[in-house]
């Protein structure tokens, strides 16, 4: 199953919602401002590190390019484009996207 | 009275904060905020801007939005200065929080702590947030 975050982790809870919920064995896709929650440094990083022992997780390459933050990504966060995008929703017959 | 005699003198000046806290591109609010600064300039007004929580995002550098087919607004933050815009505050803690530090800022600014820029919004005739 994919999960589809789309929120910054400093200005709401999606993230922590998603990771608490969602069954190990998925995958996690950040986007747009969620993006931020896959940087070194950030008071997100622990989250994102413990979240990827069970799942896979990973960050849309044009939104960390557009915020300045394509050069900091968190080792094992897997950068798509827009086609593994397309790709990760054709390859996972269930998806939530946590608004 | 007072304010009768500042008006012949050309209007009153007052003291006005933006307060940014949006990240950019994500929502239109940073956008939005920067519009509204430019326009206030031409008030000539005494005229701060605070970045805090994810509003320290607005001036991360190196910032590049070809791949999600939005304009890149971050270098008109270097504009400001022209248009007699300088005083920018950024607090440390949000700045902190994200792994961010001074350097990686494409503007000269000033970091306060919480408790200064507090202080700082308290002392201003006007906030307005974004």
């Amino acid at each position: 199953m994919l999960h589809i975050i789309n929120k910054s982790p400093f200005e709401n809870s999606t993230l922590d919602s998603c990771l608490r919920i969602a069954k190990s064995g998925g995958a996690v896709l950040l986007i747009e401002d969620a993006v931020f929650a896959a940087t070194k440094g950030s008071a997100a990083e622990s989250k994102i590190k413990q979240a990827m022992a069970g799942m896979k997780v990973y960050a849309l390459q044009p939104d960390l390019a557009a915020r300045g933050v394509a050069d900091r990504v968190i080792d094992g966060v897997t950068l798509v484009d827009y086609a593994g995008f397309v790709d990760l929703v054709a390859e996972n017959p269930k998806l939530q996207s946590w608004l | 009275m007072m304010d009768e005699m500042d008006m012949e003198e050309g209007g009153v000046v007052k003291k006005f904060m933006f307060v940014n806290r949006k990240a950019p591109h994500g929502t239109i609010y940073a956008l939005e905020g920067l519009e509204v600064v430019l326009i206030s300039a031409a008030f000539d007004q005494d005229v701060s801007l605070a970045f805090c929580d994810d509003g320290v995002y607005e001036l991360k550098k190196g910032q590049d939005t070809k791949g999600i087919g939005v304009k890149n607004f971050s270098p008109t933050y270097r504009a400001l200065e022209g248009y007699d815009i300088e005083k920018l505050y950024v607090e440390k803690e949000s700045l902190e929080a994200r792994g961010l530090t001074e350097d990686d800022l494409l503007v000269d600014v000033q970091v306060l702590s919480s408790a200064e820029l507090g202080a700082l919004m308290d002392e201003q005739d006007v906030v307005i947030s974004f």
